[in-house]
């Protein structure tokens, strides 16, 4: 579904990804972890267009999207929960939602997909009319994947979902990820620090560190290999 | 209730402190003719209490609207303004609407010449201030050049009637095209700023066109400006001077039911929504997949037309026009107009408009402290109401009982 190959993204002068190439397939929960600066993030950014690649190609359902603006990207079908949750604080949760259709016009399929929304996240639709500011951190990242989800989403780029939370919240977060996953069958992009919960709820992971991709296999291979256990479990 | 003792103790201070700092000025008085010093102790007296009082009403209001603050988080719901109680309720809109159109109607019959000139100009300044309340109030991008726009259509309109003879009408809708022109011109080196330096480019922004204006003596005449600007014709017909007044605030009337009734739509509209996306977060309003390029041109274009239009209103309503009405002054009052009313509301927008440019020229009973009452009436405003005079409807949404479960 999506294919990265050969991608490499400057800041300025500084190379955050080093010829990098990775693939997810329909369906799939991918998990990409390591260690703070190691290019988790750009490589999301690259895929959304925020941080346009340099070199490479990212290929998703067989076109090219490297060079395409973000508003072309988010309209083929993928969104992206950007990190530190980022919702709009003045807005309610329901104005946050509808910016999240921006780019959608079938005003029933929008009603359906709230109606899933507010059943997914129960606590969201007692706060609709309240501004997204003076939610909870585990709220508000309850109110940025939501707001990713009502754009339809084929693929789910999602960008520390764990970032400042309580375990318990981290672990109902996970729960919903894959609830999402199984539910509407969307293809789900996960970079996480959290590497341990991660790998649990993915299929399959990569390992990155510099800006290089060191390894990839199955998610529970990864979960007991030495060298992951020694670097990112802390086992 | 407050802490009086210490607040009395406060205040005492700075009243003291107000002595010390008025002594040279209100005690002193040197009489250079005869030579003598006089030593006015009672003024010295009235400033000190006078600033206890004024420092012990200021405290108060503050801890007033502090534990306001406080009853409104515990759940005990706070007042609504004035305004917006007036604005709500439905029983005072129709008789308010119905006295407000006679008055609009008939107000340029009953008054003065005079005040009919005050009143287009305040009505100018409605439809300038709703136009940056696009750029400033919805899509947050702060713009201190502002009045650049108003000279493009002041001068749009003053160089074509003097060289072609172009009419009023003609030209009303070339100034907001060029007005645009220039918004997008402005617009796209701006494209990566944010805040404070957005704030600086707008600025020497405005003061570019302000310096080309008073320079380039070939093209815009330079300092001295361009005078005998046709006024604006009835179809074709020149009108006299006091009906052509009577004509332009009609003409002004109908320019501000417009600009409202645009802005309404663009604000509901999904650009719109694009903008408050962009005001609120950059980042999340490009995932969420908006085009952050087009939606900030569109912002600078459209605030700009309604300035390059009332430009235009401005050259024919003065007949004259030079680089001196196009200072960093006015760029000001229009932002000062925005935020006061309320960014982001058009109602507030409006009074503020009113207020601010009426209140001057009322005040001029009181010439020397003209300035200094609206000074202290705006910092008031911002300490105690920083939101504005309405603030935006957007903002409170009413509780509605689930229609999907």
């Amino acid at each position: 579904m999506l294919r990265v190959n050969g991608v490499s993204t400057y800041y300025g002068n500084i190379q955050a990804l080093k010829n990098i190439s990775m693939e997810v397939s329909e369906g799939e929960i991918i998990t990409l972890i390591g260690a703070n600066g190691a290019g988790k993030t750009t490589t999301l950014m690259s895929i959304s267009g925020l941080v346009p690649p340099r070199q490479g190609e990212i290929i998703f359902k067989d076109r090219p999207i490297h060079g395409m603006s973000p508003e072309k990207i988010v309209a083929l079908g993928i969104s992206q929960v950007p990190e530190g949750r980022r919702i709009f604080p003045y807005l309610t949760v329901a104005e946050n939602l509808d910016m999240g259709t921006f780019l959608r016009n079938d005003k029933d399929n929008i009603r359906k997909d709230l109606a899933y929304i507010w059943d997914l996240f129960p606590i969201l639709s007692k706060r609709r009319h309240q501004a997204g500011g003076t939610l909870s951190g585990g709220e508000q990242q309850m109110l940025a994947i939501s707001r990713a989800l009502m754009a339809r989403p084929k693929l789910l780029l999602l960008d520390e979902p764990s970032l400042g939370l309580a375990p318990l919240i981290v672990r109902q977060i996970f729960e919903i990820i894959m609830k999402i996953n199984i539910e509407n069958n969307t293809t789900i992009f996960l970079v996480e620090q959290n590497a341990n919960l991660a790998l649990k709820v993915a299929h399959r992971g990569y390992v990155m560190e510099n800006g290089a991709i060191t390894m990839a296999d199955s998610a529970p291979n990864l979960l007991s290999n030495e060298a992951v256990k020694k670097a990112y479990l802390g086992l | 209730m407050m802490p009086t003792l210490s607040e009395i103790k406060k205040s005492f201070l700075v009243s003291l402190w107000f002595m010390f700092l008025t002594f040279p000025i209100m005690v002193i008085r040197v009489n250079t003719t005869e030579k003598l010093v006089l030593w006015r102790w009672e003024n010295m007296a009235y400033m000190g209490i006078g600033s206890f009082l004024l420092s012990f009403v200021w405290r108060y209001m503050l801890w007033r609207k502090e534990t306001g603050k406080k009853d409104s988080e515990s759940g005990t719901l706070q007042l609504p303004s004035f305004f917006e109680r007036i604005l709500s309720d439905r029983r005072y809109i129709v008789p308010a609407t119905a006295a407000g159109i006679a008055l609009v109607a008939i107000f340029p019959f009953v008054m003065d010449t005079y005040q009919t000139n005050i009143m287009i100009t305040a009505l100018m300044y409605i439809v300038l201030g709703l136009g940056l309340n696009i750029v400033v109030g919805l899509a947050g991008l702060l713009d201190l050049g502002y009045v650049a726009f108003y000279a493009v259509g002041a001068y749009t309109y003053g160089l074509l009637n003097h060289h072609f003879g172009l009419g009023f009408w003609t030209v009303l809708p070339i100034g907001a095209v060029m007005g645009a022109f220039f918004g997008i011109l402005l617009g796209f080196p701006v494209l990566r700023l944010r805040g404070d330096y957005l704030a600086i480019v707008t600025l020497g922004f405005g003061e570019i066109i302000r310096l080309i204006l008073e320079n380039w003596n070939e093209f815009s005449f330079g300092p001295s400006g361009i005078a005998q600007i046709a006024r604006p014709s009835l179809f074709g017909i020149q009108l006299s001077l006091s009906s052509s007044i009577i004509y332009l605030y009609f003409v002004m009337i109908g320019m501000v039911l417009f600009t409202i009734f645009v802005v309404n739509r663009l604000q509901n509209s999904r650009i719109g929504r694009a903008w408050i996306a962009l005001r609120e977060d950059e980042v999340a309003c490009q995932a969420m997949g908006i085009d952050k390029t087009r939606t900030k041109l569109t912002a600078f274009a459209l605030g700009a037309t309604w300035a390059g239009m009332v430009g235009v209103i401005f050259a024919a309503k003065t007949t004259f026009i030079n680089p001196a009405s196009f200072t960093f002054l006015e760029s000001a009052m229009i932002l000062a107009i925005v935020v006061l009313g309320g960014m982001g509301s058009i109602v507030g927008v409006s009074i503020a408009a009113l207020i601010l440019i009426l209140l001057p020229e009322y005040l001029r009973a009181f010439s020397e402290f003209r300035m200094l009452i609206f000074g202290a009436i705006m910092v008031i405003m911002m300490v105690f109401r920083p939101q504005g005079i309405v603030a935006n409807v957007r903002r409170s949404y009413k509780f509605q009982p689930d229609k999907h479960s």
